[in-house]
């Protein structure tokens, strides 16, 4: 069970949120051409590595947040407010990578 | 003396203390501290299981958890029947009652041991290649016969009657395994302050310290610097010490489960006591001291009862007072076993002769010789002899070209053997932990961790006791350190005893024997012997997770704890790669098997899932109602007078809700009170309605969809001021409808000034619909005029009913005159028992969910989920009107824009007619343009409700059919198992089109 860093409560085991799925979507325009539509609604990055995504912490705070984790450890990296700009997943990937190899 | 192979003294039994337990309806006894593995083996029980397979007779090979063959079955009663228990971890009790598994009717003659010479069979593959053909055979035959014949036990007959308890806890420093090295590390990491849980599988601590009583730390025998260590441990008051505990998974972010058992050892358990108890401990570091388990020597039939680890009969000889046999053959690979030798001949046991494979034996073979003992070196076994029993082996000689002289035969009842001690790194490997292969010593060891984990003593490769020590306590301390505790003074330990020998050999020993018949076990539990795994790789299994899955190997209850390594090993020579170039098959949760009860915990029986209730509904069962589930909802379905059939009562309260007036529980509708200077703006943009403008005291039916425009739910919007809403969601929908609107107010529109607060279950709702329902309300109104032009149909305002404040709503579900009475939950039930007794007083009813049903359905008013599935538009279920087209943004506008949401060929809401009123159409049936439809024909929709109409006599059905609007007049087609079904499609409204009942 991980445990999940809400940006309010600080980390909580994993059965206090709900995942809300990728980050940093824009919600389509009214007016968004078919092909924009169907890319904001049915198509998500799937990345392997670091992704931004939406939590919220339900059984708490019940405030929605995003988090940085790794598709591959399972590790979350940092997590923010709705609002806060979205982190520069690569920058940030080889920050990780440099602090690793230290 | 409780039989024949009990030592007359030493041990860590109380032979004060006598037991007696049955095993197989045999009596027997034993003594205070034995396992029911000792007590048997002190008894002479040589053959404790038949094999999975074969169907061979097999005794204990291993003294611990990993023991492969001595599954037994532990009788209490038949809510009490543990099936697959390891004997060794079953402590004996008094009156304990064990049976054997796996063999039919009895251990010494078992019908199915013929599959022992079929065995040509049941080589690698057999569940594959046996059973293919004919497919009726498999459920008719091949399944039931091995059903009857393989398994490993059969369940409890009654339900399980004890509870199991569940404990969350965290800690600074979670110590696995309470051998030298994790007694070490909890000593270290208890003296900084930290947090501390110790625990271990074993009913005391101390691991292997416990089988090595000759064994010193710091000058003291090692059995006093246990008690010393956790006399010292007991009195911190931060730590916490479980034994017979289990740390069997380890979970992310070092979320680690512990199964402790709590009772089963007891002769009469308190029943006031858990029988067992999860522990999920999530830990701020984990020390791993998890130990090494011994390798067999893989050799021609090797599985033979008597045959058993050269560490386990050492375990068994001072731990337990139990000498294995009279006449012992040592076979060794590494030089661990010479240690059981001399303890063996010190309890009496001639050992015969020490057989080690390695061509100039080890440091230890110098000694055992000069202490007497008769070793040959560069030698093995070339066969076992005897069958229920042990009775002598055939030695080999191998030669230094490779190839093997045959030997002589050595009579003996009893075969020591090691191949090694393999690292128990199945905890480090849950972690997600990476190993390494450490070449100097042929073994995997823990590498980098995933988690804050930190391996010591025997399963981070760490061979003698002095070291074990030395790293537990270092790991002890830097855990504690990192759990940001203080620092504790470095410890180094003075220790006497055996070092285990990590590596020796691997794989199938060298033997004389023809290696394509000959049947060398390398896992007993699932019968798989050296040449399955040849043939497996000969068929073209390379990768070692298909051929684990092909040959079942590692596959069995003990997850191949003695044979993983052997099993690599012989891939690995059959495919001319190393054994780290096959790689570890992944090592799963649990380490050892978990029973269902300590899951489950509490969620059993009533407490399986929450169940929500009216607040009326203690009245709806006193007035005869039979309830069924809507989610965590008890819904009353009706409500049949004595002796009335539910289908009666159902027709009853339809017809009476039309000609009079019903009384139905509404509570469970889901409820949500927006408030806020921009409530109006928000529900304005999150239902497709138009909603800004609704006046104060009026009220909407709304639809919510997702911006891909496809139905949510619906409900009611009610203006009860400008800045407060009263909504109501589908019953279904209540968590998912706020779980929406917050995400929207949250993360969308987080400048509208907007709270959205679950009212569910404040509130009480009773609807009273039917032509008299102004007549049965009226007179309990206070502060508002009913009249329908001052009150008309989707007005809403407070009010008092029966003297209880209110929300009152003119809304109708069933197409007639009707009202919602909202009060206060605590008084839901005081104003069931007013409006009850009214309308009893005009001839009317009560009603529950199918009447409401019906009434609905001969409406055409949709429920959503049940004639919506979430692929149709507002449009497509003739809700199109409801859409606010104009406003310039609200959810699921973009989604509705799309041009193929608004094309031809949409599926959409209809009514179908059948011609003979009797027929009532299957929900979920196909509807076809071709009344004889071949296989794959194209579906033009499904029947979405279909009722017996009590008012319109005959049966009514609502279905989505393509262009169904364009449709209506014509017929259409239900393939039914009796034939098709004609229908014509119809409007979806049976009754009072109109609408004048609604506005009356
Ligand atoms: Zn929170």
């Amino acid at each position: 069970m991980l445990l999940v860093p809400c940006p309010w409560c600080g980390p909580r085991p994993e059965l206090e949120f709900v995942a809300a799925g990728e980050a940093h979507v824009a919600r389509p325009s009214p007016d968004a051409d078919p092909t924009a539509l169907a890319e904001a609604l049915y198509f998500r990055a799937n990345t392997k590595g670091l992704i931004a995504e939406r939590w919220r912490h339900l059984h708490g705070c019940g405030r929605f947040f995003n988090a940085v984790r790794h598709t591959v450890t399972d590790k979350f990296v940092m997590s923010y407010r709705p609002g806060d700009p979205a982190p520069d997943l690569a920058r940030l990937a080889e920050t990780l990578a440099a602090e690793a190899a230290l | 003396m409780t039989g024949p192979f009990r030592t007359p003294t030493g041990g860590r039994i109380d032979r004060t203390r006598p037991i007696a337990f049955t095993f197989d309806g045999r009596r027997y006894t034993g003594f205070q501290g034995d396992t029911l593995a000792s007590a048997l083996l002190a008894a002479g029980v040589k053959v404790v299981g038949r094999s999975f397979k074969y169907h061979r007779p097999r005794g204990l090979v291993s003294a611990g958890s990993d023991e492969p063959n001595a599954l037994v079955t532990v009788i209490r009663d038949a809510g009490r029947t543990t099936p697959n228990l390891v004997a060794n971890e079953v402590e004996l009790r008094e009156g304990l009652v064990a049976e054997s598994q796996n063999r039919w009717p009895s251990l010494a003659f078992d019908v199915s041991a013929v599959n022992d010479l079929l065995s040509p069979i049941f080589v690698s593959g057999f569940y594959y290649k046996t059973f293919m053909w004919p497919k009726s055979f498999w459920s008719k035959v091949f399944e039931p016969v091995i059903r009857a014949a393989a398994g490993f036990g059969r369940a409890p007959t009654a339900a399980d009657p004890d509870g199991y308890a569940q404990r969350f806890v965290h800690c600074d420093v979670l110590v696995a395994g309470g051998g030298p090295a994790g007694l070490a590390a909890a000593l270290a990491a208890a003296e900084s302050g930290a947090r501390v849980i110790l625990c271990d599988e074993g009913p005391e601590f101390g691991g292997s310290l416990l089988a090595e009583p000759a064994a010193t730390i710091d000058s003291a025998p090692a059995a006093q610097w246990i008690a010393a260590t956790l006399a010292t441990l007991a009195a911190h008051p931060r730590v916490t010490l479980l034994t017979r505990t289990c740390a069997f998974g380890y979970y992310q972010d070092n979320f680690v489960a512990l199964l402790e058992r709590v009772t089963d050892h007891r002769a009469a358990p308190d029943p006031a006591l858990p029988r067992e108890c999860l522990w999920q401990v999530r830990a701020a570091q984990v020390v791993i001291a998890a130990g090494a388990l011994e390798r067999p020597l893989v050799f021609p039939d090797n599985d033979r009862p008597g045959v058993m680890l050269a560490g386990a009969a050492r375990a068994w000889v001072n731990r337990w007072g139990v000498a294995a046999g009279a006449r012992a053959v040592v076979y060794t690979a590494s030089d661990s076993a010479y240690a059981a030798a001399h303890d063996l001949r010190s309890a009496g046991v001639e050992i015969v002769r020490i057989l080690d494979l390695r061509p100039d034996g080890g440091p230890a073979t110098a000694v055992a010789r000069a202490a007497g003992l008769t070793v040959e070196t560069g030698a093995g076994i070339d066969r076992v002899l005897g069958s229920t029993a042990v009775t002598g082996v055939v030695t080999a000689r191998h030669r230094a070209d490779g190839t093997t002289a045959a030997g002589e035969t050595l009579a003996c009842d009893l075969v020591l053997t090691s191949a090694g001690w393999t690292p128990s790194v199945h905890l480090f490997s849950q972690s997600r932990g990476r190993l390494r292969w450490d070449a100097a010593r042929a073994t995997f060891l823990p590498g980098t961790p995933h988690e804050a984990a930190r391996s010591a003593g025997a399963c981070n490769g760490t061979a003698s006791l002095a070291d074990c020590l030395d790293e537990g306590f270092a790991a002890g301390a830097a855990a504690a350190r990192d759990a940001g505790h203080g620092a504790v003074a470095a410890r180094r330990f003075a220790a006497t005893g055996t070092a285990i020998d990590i590596g020796g050999f691997a794989g199938e020993a060298p033997h004389g024997g023809n290696r394509d018949r000959t049947r060398a076990f390398v896992d007993l539990q699932h019968d798989v012997t050296a040449k399955d795994i040849r043939l497996a790789v000969r068929e073209g299994f390379r990768s070692i997770e298909h051929v684990k899955r092909y040959t079942t190997t590692g596959m069995a209850t003990d997850q191949g704890k003695t044979s993983n390594i052997n099993a690599l090993a012989v891939a690995a020579a059959a495919t001319g790669t190393s054994l780290p170039a096959v790689g570890l098959t992944t090592f799963r949760r649990p380490y050892t098997p978990v029973s269902f009860g300590a899951f489950a915990g509490a969620s059993r029986g009533d407490l399986f899932d929450p169940v929500r209730r009216t607040p009326a509904h203690a009245r709806a069962t006193v007035a005869g109602a039979v309830f069924e589930d809507v989610g965590q909802w008890k819904r009353a379905l009706c409500l049949p007078a004595p002796g009335e059939s539910e289908g009666a009562a159902v027709a009853r309260e339809v017809r009476s809700v039309r000609a009079t007036v019903g009384l139905f529980d509404a509570s469970t509708l889901g409820k949500i009170e927006v408030v806020g200077p921009d409530a109006a703006t928000f529900l304005d943009r999150f239902y497709v309605n138009a909603l800004a403008k609704l006046p104060v005291g009026r009220c909407r039916y709304v639809v919510a969809t997702r911006d891909d425009g496809f139905v949510y739910d619906d409900g009611i919007v009610a203006r009860l001021a400008p800045d407060r809403f009263h909504v109501t969601t589908t019953t279904g929908g209540a968590a998912r409808v706020h779980a929406l609107m917050e995400d929207f107010l949250q993360t969308e529109w987080p400048d509208l000034d907007v709270w959205a607060t679950s009212i569910t279950e404040r509130w009480a709702v009773m609807a009273i619909q039917g032509p008299q329902a102004r007549a049965v309300l009226a007179p309990l109104v206070e502060g508002l005029d009913l009249a329908p032009e001052a009150f008309p149909h989707m007005s809403v305002a407070t009010c008092t009913v029966a003297g209880i404040p209110a929300r009152l709503f003119r809304v109708s579900f069933t197409g007639e005159l009707g009202f919602e009475v909202n009060v206060p939950a605590d008084h839901g039930a005081a104003l069931w028992d007013r409006l009850a007794a009214r309308v009893a007083g005009h001839g009317g009813t009560l009603y529950g969910t199918e009447a409401m049903h019906v009434l609905r359905a001969e409406k055409g008013y949709v429920v959503v989920g049940q004639d919506t599935d979430g692929t149709l538009t507002p449009d497509d279920v003739g809700l199109g009107w409801a859409v606010g087209r104009a406003k310039a943004d609200f959810v699921g506008k973009a989604g509705l824009a799309r041009p193929d949401l608004a094309g031809p060929g949409r599926r959409q809401l209809v009514g179908l007619r059948v011609e003979d009123p009797e027929v009532v159409l299957v929900e979920g049936a196909q509807i076809t343009a071709d009344p004889a439809p071949p296989p794959g024909t194209h579906a033009l929709g499904h029947v979405t409700s279909a009722y017996a109409s009590p008012n319109l006599g005959r049966g009514i059905a609502l279905a989505v059919v393509e262009d169904g609007r364009s449709r209506i007049g014509t017929i259409v087609h239900v393939p039914m198992p009796g034939g098709s079904i004609a229908a014509t499609v119809v409007a979806p409204v049976f009754w009072d089109e109109e609408g004048r009942r609604l506005h009356a």
